[in-house]
């Protein structure tokens, strides 16, 4: 499927970059990820412009990496600074630099053209680095392109079927959802709000709530990358106050971060931020295992599902209904944002298709250009200036397949 | 306030809400249109071909 390049990219966890060497391959571009001795995050091309050996693979030397083939050593910028066994440094002797920004715990990172920089775009997801609230996190790699996960996320019918035992009860099937679409700020919000329902175990264990109880779940989707749920939970009958306040309810900030790897793999970052129990190690690490078990019941899940979508013929037509109302809606935009990266427009009929923001459906009609300007959220972190767009031009994904990252509580 | 009238507070907003207790949806674009259907696709398709709702 088309990547949307003109946005914001989750490459890593602030805590993952660090002064060794990380590799990451974002939109099939490989990178190599680290923190200057300034503590400013950079994101460089991971392959040497003399032979492409990996970066990733190489020394760093101060903020100096120093490729481990022949000794290349590149700056912050990208800039060659020095070549082994002679003065004159060829001047197309540099690797891309990608503008970093590091903000609610995440590092992103921008893949596209660099005169379309602007941090005002990037989401946010404050709990995250809010000292109200514990979280835990984590990474899965996922062996599927990146519309798979969307679709999964938006959704959350599949945890009756999927994930019954930890988080599925009857009732998130069987309740009906709202779905809308903000053109002018491109989010998607699905709500589903549960009366009277079980109580699964995530939230019985972690709560303390046994009985009946009220699920809110609340969907925001800020595509292509950010995905926040909303959750709350409280006993059957308890409703926020009439002046918004809401001591009684459980409050768990559910967040991914979806960036496509390469065409049929995605890094799946996974966090859980809760508004009780703060600090306690024993519900975290409840809450990890069980959030962890619940995204590797999707990436199985969505293995197999991408495996057996690369053995079908192209055209193939899926059915949908009721409860993929905003799956369809992400599929929309996400095929839209693409072809305003200077793609065609997805489809001959519109409808995107398997290989641009989705798999093809019955029905399908032209959509409408109601483009509206990206979300402007004010930035927190800083972006590095950097001059992309050296001589050398990152190759092929290959050298940094994903790898999970150990799951880890927020001390607090 | 009715639907479709938050729905047009709102700025370019299209909604599709499940009715409750049934298999419909009904559809509000943020011009206040509205409309009834049982396929999503169709409704999207509907919604996103504002003006030219039919």
């Amino acid at each position: 499927m088309t990547f949307v390049r003109n946005q914001w990219y989750v490459a890593a966890y602030a805590a993952e970059v660090g002064r060794s060497l990380l590799a990451r391959t974002i939109l099939g571009e490989p990178l190599v990820l680290y923190r200057a001795r300034s503590g400013q995050p950079v994101a460089l091309a991971d392959r040497c412009v003399h032979r492409h050996y990996p970066l990733s693979a190489s020394q760093l030397d101060g903020d100096t990496i120093v490729c481990g083939y022949h000794g290349f050593s590149y700056g912050t910028d990208g800039r060659c600074v020095a070549v082994p066994g002679q003065q004159r440094i060829p001047r197309t002797a540099r690797v891309s630099a990608y503008p970093v920004v590091e903000q609610d715990s995440f590092v992103w990172v921008w893949i596209g053209e660099p005169d379309r920089v602007d941090p005002g775009l990037i989401p946010r997801a404050p709990w995250l680095a809010d000292k109200g609230y514990t979280t835990v996190h984590g990474m899965e790699p996922l062996a599927a392109r990146y519309g798979l996960l969307v679709d999964n996320l938006l959704d959350l019918s599949h945890e009756t079927y999927l994930h019954g035992g930890y988080i599925g009860t009857p009732e998130v099937a069987d309740t009906p959802i709202t779905t809308e679409v903000d053109e002018d700020h491109r989010v998607i919000h699905v709500k589903r709000r549960m009366d009277d329902a079980a109580c699964p175990p995530f939230y019985s264990r972690s709560t303390g709530l046994s009985g009946r109880i009220v699920r809110w779940q609340d969907i925001e989707y800020h595509p292509p990358c950010l995905y926040l749920l909303h959750s709350r939970v409280a006993p059957a009958g308890v409703l926020p106050r009439p002046d918004g306040t809401d001591p009684d309810g459980f409050h768990v900030e559910v967040v991914y971060a979806i960036t496509p790897s390469t065409e049929t793999s995605t890094y799946d970052f996974w966090a859980v931020a809760r508004d009780f129990a703060l600090g306690d190690p024993e519900v975290s690490a409840f809450l990890r295992e069980s959030n962890r078990t619940v995204v590797l019941q999707d990436v199985a899940a969505l293995n197999t599902l991408e495996r057996v979508i690369a053995a079908e013929p192209p055209g193939v037509q899926e059915l949908s209904i009721n409860i993929d109302t905003g799956g369809l809606a992400a599929r929309r935009m996400l095929a839209r944002m693409a072809a305003e990266d200077g793609g065609a427009v997805p489809g001959e009929s519109g409808q995107p298709t398997a290989r641009e923001g989705g798999r093809p459906a019955a029905g399908a009609t032209t959509p409408a250009t109601a483009a509206g300007a990206a979300t402007p959220v004010a930035a927190g972190g800083a972006a590095i200036p950097v001059t992309a767009g050296g001589a050398a031009t990152p190759v092929a994904a290959g050298g940094a397949a994903p790898a999970p990252v150990a799951a880890q509580a927020a001390a607090r | 306030m009715t639907a479709a009238e938050t729905v047009r507070a709102a700025g370019t907003v299209y909604r599709i809400e499940w009715v409750p207790g049934t298999d419909r949806l009904l559809g509000t674009c943020h011009c206040g249109a509205v409309r009834e259907a049982d396929d999503p696709v169709l409704m999207w398709a509907w919604l996103l071909a504002h003006p030219a709702h039919y």
